[in-house]
């Protein structure tokens, strides 16, 4: 188990070094990425783009430790991800990272503000600083109004919007973003864009979004495309 | 504590699905409780039976009299505190269909033999002094509505009377906890002796106390050797051994309501086991979510786990509480059965029961819950 990494605070909030992953398909081994080094800085919005299959919600789950390289090391927030254990890197992730879905995966049985305070019930708060802290991300995201609504009775563009304050709740040093956008239309994708925007510029949220969508890519700061497992920076 | 939220929400996300599981468990451990009393009914006295008290039959059967001369030579034996003999009358009180037990004793060394019987000191000394007195339990008399003083009779199947017919004088109604049956009838071995046209001297079996519990095996190798070769030999068991073959003699009861118990708590446990494995495949994509956000492997196995412990201690608890609301309301036959309780032991046995079928049912279901990998589970609608 790795500790913090010296300069930590000071240095990229994500460092990926030579990271491979390969997966095995029959007798068939599928490379999905071949030696990817990244860096992403603090209060950064960047985006990673590239076609199906280009790997790169591959790169997202392994800078996000749900999964494990086959090769090379991931630095996040100064912890080395890659050489943690199971139940270490589980209570990184609460910590540490937020994550938002192209498809909410709200937990349907639950309310909006129950969903937000799901993460929560990982840490030591009490009661009702949970539901405190998990009100004001509501807030944040504009549905203070709609937190005793079920997610079955919310629109696509609300669900996400509450999945956005189930991630930003535990104030994460990291927001992870997988096609936010994708199951919705324009007008309700750019306003998810629009909040996206807002928690990196007002809050100073750094932010990593897979998407598709070149429209969606207009809002980043920087975008990086990934090709058959190899990365190459677009110009701005 | 502050995940149960979340396993009460889970429970109810198919809410049918959940009532029926809950129904069938719930049924299953009413039909635990009554057939354990039943069992408890039927092999009553089996368990509480005294550890220092043998009962001498004959070898052959035990319908098959003893000499009475035997008490003397029992008694002699060194290490025995008392011996007292019995015997079964067979009477019939107006039908057939009034069954109970009516049992000939010695009065003055019953009553020494059976301390857990209570009764008055007054019914002791009304029953002492009249010979065809008799003692009935407290049960028997509730049944028949019988009260001190009220004279019964009965009618022969096995000792014809030798003049008139059988009648006897109620005395004393004897009382105890809910461990001594109170639904039997002792009268006087002399006015049997004195009353019957044949069978004089004979008694139906012995009861003999002793002194050290711990010597109960060698002391009854002891008697059935001092008899051995004699017109009459006998085969000496515990108390606990005498009831127990006694109650087999309707059927082993209590093996076949375990059979039937254990038949049903299967078929629960599959449809538990069932219900549990498509609760957890319908939330696949749930739990991987659970475990996106920092639930570890082991939190996702208790939240699964508890989900399924929920359900069952649920279902039996409350399948449990109604079995013993129906007991409290009182024997079905009427006091035919010799005692009618649900036992604590049994009680506590049901919870137990209904624990390990809810952890049953939920461990593979949990198993695959916690071994989900995240990647895989996010990827599936």
């Amino acid at each position: 188990m790795s500790g913090p990494v010296a300069g930590a605070d000071t240095g990229p909030i994500v460092r990926t070094n030579g990271v491979t992953k390969h997966f095995t398909r029959g007798s068939e081994r599928v490379d999905v990425l071949q030696g990817v080094n990244i860096e992403v800085t603090r209060g950064e919005f960047l985006v990673l783009m590239g076609p199906s299959g280009s790997g790169k919600t591959t790169l997202l789950n392994l800078i996000g430790g749900l999964d494990r390289p086959t090769g090379g090391t991931i630095e996040v927030a100064g912890v080395r991800i890659s050489d943690l254990s199971g139940n270490a890197l589980a209570r990184w992730r609460s910590r540490s990272i937020g994550f938002v879905f192209q498809l909410y995966n709200l937990l349907p049985v639950l309310t909006a503000q129950r969903n937000v305070e799901l993460p929560l019930l990982l840490t030591k708060l009490s009661a009702a600083e949970r539901r405190r802290r998990a009100a004001i991300a509501l807030k944040i995201v504009g549905l203070a109004d709609r937190a005793k609504y079920y997610p079955r009775q919310l629109s696509g563009g609300q669900e996400q919007r509450v999945g956005i304050a189930r991630a930003i709740v535990t104030d994460p040093a990291l927001l992870l973003c997988d096609e936010p956008t994708g199951d919705l239309d324009r007008k309700a994708g750019d306003e998810i864009l629009e909040l996206l925007q807002t928690l990196n510029r007002e809050i100073g949220t750094t932010i990593l979004m897979v998407t598709h969508d070149p429209h969606a890519a207009d809002r980043a700061g920087r975008t990086l495309h990934l090709d058959k497992g190899v990365l190459r920076e677009v110009a701005a | 504590m502050k995940f149960l939220p979340l396993v009460w929400k889970s429970l109810w996300r198919r809410k049918v699905r959940t009532l029926f599981t809950l129904g069938a468990i719930f049924v299953a451990f009413v039909l635990f409780g009554l057939l354990m009393t039943i069992r408890t009914a039927f092999t009553f006295g089996v368990e509480l039976a005294g550890q220092d008290r043998l009962v001498l039959i004959h070898k052959v059967s035990l319908i098959m009299p003893l000499p009475i001369t035997y008490q003397q030579r029992i008694q002699s034996v060194e290490g025995v505190d008392l011996a007292t003999h019995q015997s079964w009358f067979g009477g019939v009180y107006q039908d057939p269909s009034n069954f109970f037990a009516q049992i000939a004793v010695d009065p003055g060394d019953h009553l020494e033999m059976y301390p857990e019987y209570e009764l008055p000191p007054e019914e002791v000394t009304a029953w002492l002094a009249d010979r065809q007195g008799a003692i009935v339990g407290r049960v028997l008399a509730d049944r028949f509505g019988w009260e001190v003083g009220d004279r019964i009779p009965l009618q022969a199947t096995i000792w014809q009377p030798r003049n008139g017919t059988w009648e006897f004088n109620i005395r004393g109604i004897y009382d105890g906890d809910d461990t001594v049956d109170r639904t039997q009838m002792f009268f006087r071995y002399d006015y049997l002796e004195e009353n019957r046209a044949d069978g004089e001297d004979l008694v139906g079996w012995y009861i003999v106390r002793v002194e050290d519990p711990a010597r109960a095996v060698e002391l009854a190798a002891q008697f059935d050797q001092m008899f051995a070769n004699s017109p009459a030999e006998t085969k000496t068991t515990t108390e606990r051994g005498f009831l127990d073959g006694f109650a087999k003699q309707i059927g082993d009861i209590s093996a076949i309501m375990v059979a039937i118990v254990t038949a049903v708590l299967f078929n629960i446990l599959m449809i538990a086991v069932t219900t549990m494995a498509q609760s957890v495949r319908e939330r696949t994509n749930e739990l991987a979510v659970l475990k996106t956000l920092g639930f570890r492997d082991s939190s996702v196995l208790s939240l699964v786990l508890a989900e399924s412990l929920f359900i069952a201690l649920l279902g039996g608890g409350l399948g449990l509480g109604l079995a013993w609301l129906i007991v409290q309301g009182g024997d079905p036959t009427g006091g035919l059965l010799a005692i009618y309780t649900l036992p604590m032991r049994d009680l506590v046995i049901g919870t137990g029961l209904a624990i390990t079928l809810g952890l049953l049912a939920g461990l593979f279901p949990a198993l695959a819950a916690m071994r989900l990998r995240i990647t895989d589970a996010l990827r599936r609608p």
